[in-house]
């Protein structure tokens, strides 16, 4: 017992000395950056801004991107594209999980910026980060069963072989969704990364942390360089040239507000893929398949039957 | 040295640390079976004891099946998405000891470690990973809605992919919702006991996976056991006729996997020296102990010798011998008793006139060995042509034009597998549409995969194991 | 312009002169070569580089392949003072080890020969020149002529040719298979071999039809690549030409040899090749006759490896030469 009770005072003596090295010690603080082509530069402009809680209490700075700052980023998906798309679909479920693993392993970090970014209550905060881990989950066992729901052999009125299957459309714009800034994120990304598209994320306008953090998990995760940009800044300056871009094939205007009706028209210059945003989306629902399919192409090969 | 003969490179086997003795897997914990029966287990290669195995009675089937029963109601009433988190841990856990299980499974099996670590244990962790991803999406597989599992399933395996074989049946009924009662081949239970642990490891709840380990009767009493609602068999088209007679009229769900004699067809406008290699692999992969084994070479006459010269080229440089080297390509028959099988069939294939061909080649003095051999002028009546050998031996046949390969092909009551080989596409799916089999290889063969089903036509077995199809046998769909 | 009816080469292809009586025929027997299924082709490839050689059969094989490499400087830089050094390597490639074989050849630009020549006199290592405006081979035929004769004048007892890949590719395969014969000519006692430029190929099939061209106008050796485009000397591809040249030899009764060139860097990558060589054109193309390795900074691993076979320790750049 007297060894027991030594022991117990000597912990508690340790914790004291802990507490009082915390007061004296100064945090050090993050610089925020961008994620661009596996990279994580300042923006090319050199702007930043100030990004603060739900009370307006200072958080840190972000990066302003420029519109030069989205074309690196598209520059960077479209690199990126071959090699994941041609990936198997089994090895990007692996990926896609890794990174559930990652997160799995920084929920703290993320609980705490989710409830500032979103004013949440600790286990408001905590239910997002979890249900984000899972989401990656989900679409980490889906990369190679899209195809079996999504494709076909048909049955055509001849000697022929005919099969249907999903590709991937390539490069996808992300708006991701202002009021969900990690939940409501990781809902529309892994989707199109699950499909084997690249993309090119706009995070939330006033809550881009999360988004930014996430950024910092992928890079750790076997997720390739450029397979996942993530750009922080205004909708309405990054918006148009991305949706006016000749090597963007897809925007998912989910996040866009105000401006998704613009850029919707500006992406039928070169006929791009557009999801249109849906009014208030429920990120905590099942997510179903409708953010798998939409950025697939389907190609039906024919071939002839005859000896 | 003045030739290039490359030493020896065994596997270390210090990853594997096999206990002295093993009990049955109930309930989440290790136990001797009742009556405290055991057996034991050797290494075919050197015919060494490796352990001794508890040896499951009905009392011991008995109480697997309550410990499934029991575990049943939680465990299917998970969200699929919890389900899913769990196979997906044990996809990991397999995938972090893959180096350790494929020693072990090289050891108690006797095939080739490069086989092990290169086939058998990548398409493990990859079938639970499948699986695992379709735990929370059963409603898009277009089984219904809301597709139910059948309760408690019973599940035997054969010993020529021990492992391999528990994934294609543990992974799809634990996704489905099910609870399993699997009892491994009695040649070969270590890798399925080592499973366990891993579940222990993983933390499924105690129940949903049991392991007996026995013999013919132990699987007997497992499939004809009153409790379980679904079995699932792998192996012998004898030993399935009889299993499908126990659960007539039950309300037992069965799926059966059973034997082959697949014809591998060689067209004289095929890609040769990949057609020569997918012969080799077709006959000669794990021994020929495969159910879709290629068994049958019917190649065109126009082009036969120079297939016929290259082939025996080729079997000439494959290695036979100690499984863990790892420039081993052919390693040791599993049992005494099938080395006696394969003895039996080619003596009588020589006897109906058969010519016999094997290359020079060294076989190990202690263990269970057969010599890579081929047979030329065989006939659709001669034995080897008809019967399943189950072990290295190909039986060549010709053929003149695709109706007759096709014609050939399908004389068979099996029909698990067939390969083709020409570069003509529009051929190959030709025959593909005429061949009578689950699965059609082209310009390839032996290709698995989790996401592709595998399973037979006629006395090759119902069902399909892999894929969205391989969902079906686990739901009351 | 009528081309001049190719002479058949009885001696390059016995049995197989009819074959390149016409650019018809020609095209006809390339054509009817069995098709290469790449997916296979590869698979094979990938099983044979599991092998693990260990040991004995380690420092065999590390031996054969010093004794197979051309040694090579290709570079717009070169001088004689760089090729003096690069034949002092390859003579004594490691001096803390006089048992260390020499390697096979020394292989350089044309102008360098005289060089090499005088360097490499008595060590019987062989000198090689590649010729015909290597690497791109877009010259006029005289040009590329001259370049070989002047070459073989000059002392290279090998010459290393590039095939018009574009003409190749463009189906005229008799004017291929003329320019190679000419060169051949040109070659007079030198070993020709020729340069396929499989990268610039891009298909198996292509890389099987050229291997045969090559051999059927009299090629010595059938040579993967220039090392100067982006797909260079291949397992696959290299595997491939092994399957060209043993069937080759089954045909004619003539053996080629195969020289894989470029991207073999490692010990571990030139290992590989030996087991291909051994387990597909089988151990009689085991030797610096019948294959080599054109390479550069290949040596310094393979010495590295030997001293850690023969020490027990591992070694470091900084324990071989820099030449």
């Amino acid at each position: 017992m007297p060894e027991r009770s030594g022991k117990q005072s000597e912990k508690q003596s340790g914790k004291q000395s802990e507490k009082q090295s915390e007061q004296r010690r100064l945090a050090v603080l993050k610089t925020y950056k961008l994620y661009v082509g596996g990279a994580f530069p300042r923006s090319e402009s050199g702007r930043v801004y100030e990004v603060t809680d739900a009370s307006g209490r200072w958080l840190a700075n972000a990066p302003l991107a420029s519109r030069k700052d989205a074309r690196n980023a598209v520059v960077a998906a479209r690199k990126a594209f071959p090699r994941w798309s041609g990936a198997t679909a089994y090895n990007r479920g692996q990926v896609l999980y890794r990174v559930a693993e990652m997160l799995e392993g920084r929920r703290e970090q993320f609980r705490a910026e989710v409830a500032d970014a979103e004013g949440l209550s600790a286990p408001k905060a905590r239910a997002a980060v979890d249900a984000a881990i899972d989401r990656w989950v989900w679409y980490a066992g889906w990369t190679d069963k899209v195809a079996q729901v999504a494709g076909a052999a048909n049955p055509v009125a001849g000697p022929y072989f005919n099969l249907s299957t999903p590709e991937p459309t390539g490069v996808v714009v992300v708006f991701a969704p202002q009021e969900s800034s990690l939940l409501g994120l990781v809902s529309v990304l892994a989707p199109v990364l699950a499909t084997g598209c690249t993309a090119v994320v706009v995070a939330a306008e006033r809550a881009p942390l999360p988004a930014l953090s996430l950024a910092e998990v992928l890079a750790t995760s076997d997720v390739p360089g450029g397979v996942v940009n993530v750009l922080s800044g205004r909708v309405a300056e990054l918006g148009p040239p991305l949706a006016a871009h000749g090597d963007v094939d897809a925007l998912d205007l989910t996040g866009a507000g105000p401006e998704a009706t613009a850029l919707e028209a500006e992406a039928a210059g070169t006929l791009k893929r557009v999801r249109r945003p849906r009014p208030d989306e429920d990120w905590t629902a099942d997510p179903g398949t409708g953010r798998l399919l939409w950025p697939l192409e389907t190609k039906t090969v024919w071939h002839p039957m005859g000896v | 040295m003045s030739t290039f003969e490359y030493a020896p490179a065994p596997e270390s086997r210090a990853v594997v640390d096999i206990a002295p003795s093993h009990g049955l897997f109930i309930g989440g914990e290790f136990r001797p079976a009742a009556d405290g029966k055991v057996f034991k287990t050797v290494s075919p290669a050197s015919e060494e004891v490796l352990s001794e195995v508890a040896w499951a009675g009905e009392a011991d089937v008995d109480a697997a099946v309550a410990a499934a029963r029991a575990a049943f109601p939680a465990w299917s009433a998970l969200p699929g998405a919890e389900r899913g988190k769990y196979l997906f841990r044990i996809a990991r856990l397999l995938q972090e000891h893959s180096r350790e299980l494929a020693v072990l499974e090289t050891l108690d099996n006797g095939k080739p470690i490069r086989e092990s670590r290169d086939v058998d244990l990548p398409l493990v962790a990859a079938h639970f990973f499948y699986y695992a991803g379709w735990a929370d999406k059963l409603r898009y597989a277009g089984f219904g809605d809301a597709p139910r599992p059948l309760g408690v399933a019973a599940q035997v395996i054969p010993w020529n992919f021990p492992l391999l074989m528990l994934a294609w049946k543990i992974a799809p009924a634990l996704a489905t919702g099910n609870t399993v009662v699997l009892k491994p081949a009695e040649t070969t239970p270590l890798t399925a006991l080592r499973f366990a642990e891993i579940c222990v490891q993983a933390g499924l709840p105690a129940g949903v996976v049991n392991i007996v380990t026995g013999d013919g009767a132990t699987g007997a009493a497992l499939v004809g056991h009153e409790g379980v609602d679904k079995v699932a068999f792998t192996g012998s088209t004898e030993v399935g006729r009889a299993i499908a007679r126990t659960v007539a009229g039950t309300r037992k769900k069965l799926t059966l996997e059973l034997g082959g004699k697949a014809a591998n067809i060689v067209f004289d406008d095929a890609p040769l020296d990949q057609a020569v290699e997918g012969v080799v692999n077709g006959i000669f992969f794990n021994q020929g102990h495969v159910c879709c084994a290629g068994s049958r070479l019917l190649v065109q006459e126009s082009v036969a010798d120079e297939l016929l010269d290259a082939l025996k080229r080729r079997m000439a440089t494959l290695r036979v011998g100690d499984p863990l080297d790892k420039n081993t390509d052919v390693g040791a028959i599993n049992s005494a008793a099938q080395l006696a099988r394969i003895e039996e069939l080619t003596a009588a294939g020589e006897a109906e006139g058969a010519e016999r061909w094997s290359p020079p080649c060294e076989l190990p003095s202690t263990g269970y060995w057969f010599a890579p051999t081929l047979f030329t002028g065989v006939t659709q009546a001669h034995r080897v042509a008809r019967e399943e050998i189950f072990g290295p031996v190909l039986s060549v046949l010709t053929f003149r034009t695709p109706d007759e390969a096709v014609a050939k092909a399908n004389n068979t009551p099996y029909g698990l597998s067939a390969g083709i080989w020409t570069e003509k596409g529009s051929r190959i799916l030709w025959m593909a549409n005429r061949l009578r089999a689950g699965v059609i290889w082209s310009n390839t063969f032996n290709k698995f995969d989790p996401t592709s089903p595998f399973g037979g036509y006629r006395e090759s077995g119902y069902g399909r194991e892999g894929g969205r199809h391989g969902l079906e046998a686990y739901l009351d769909a | 312009m009528l081309s001049r009816p190719p002479s058949p080469s009885p001696a390059a292809a016995p049995g197989l002169a009819d074959v390149t009586a016409s650019d018809a025929a020609l095209r006809r027997f390339l054509h009817g070569l069995p098709g290469v299924d790449a997916v296979g082709l590869d698979a094979r490839a990938a099983t044979l580089r599991t092998r693990s050689i260990k040991t004995t059969s380690k420092a065999f094989a590390i031996d054969l392949a010093i004794r197979m490499i051309d040694l090579t400087t290709l570079e717009g830089a070169d001088t004689p003072g760089k090729v003096r050094s690069l034949c002092a390597k390859g003579a004594a490639p490691d001096p803390t080890d006089r048992d260390t074989p020499a390697v096979a050849a020394i292989c350089v630009y044309p102008d360098l020969v005289t060089t090499a020549v005088q360097a490499l006199r008595g060590t019987g290592i062989k000198v090689a020149s590649v010729a015909t405006a290597f690497p791109a081979g877009r010259a006029a035929r005289d040009v590329k002529l001259a370049d070989t004769r002047q070459a073989v004048a000059d002392g290279a007892d090998e010459i290393d040719m590039v095939i018009d890949r574009g003409a190749f590719l463009s189906g005229r395969y008799l004017a291929v298979f003329e320019e190679i014969a000419a060169v051949r000519e040109a070659c007079g006692g030198a070993h020709l071999k020729v340069i396929l430029e499989n990268g610039e190929l891009a298909t198996y099939d292509a890389i099987r039809r050229a291997s045969w061209l090559a051999m059927l106008a009299g090629a010595d050796f059938i040579k993967t690549s220039t090392g100067k485009v982006g797909v260079n000397a291949t397992p696959p591809n290299t595997l491939l030409m092994l399957e060209a040249v043993r069937d080759f030899r089954a045909a004619t009764g003539r053996q080629v040899g195969v020289k894989a060139a470029g991207g073999i860097r490692t010990t571990k990558d030139a290992l590989a090749y030996l087991v291909l060589v051994n387990e597909t054109a089988g151990p009689d193309w085991l030797s610096p006759d019948w294959f080599r390795l054109g390479a550069s900074s290949l040596l310094n691993d393979l010495l590295m490896q030997r001293q850690k076979l023969r020490t027990g320790s591992y070694s470091g750049p900084d324990y071989v030469t820099v030449d």
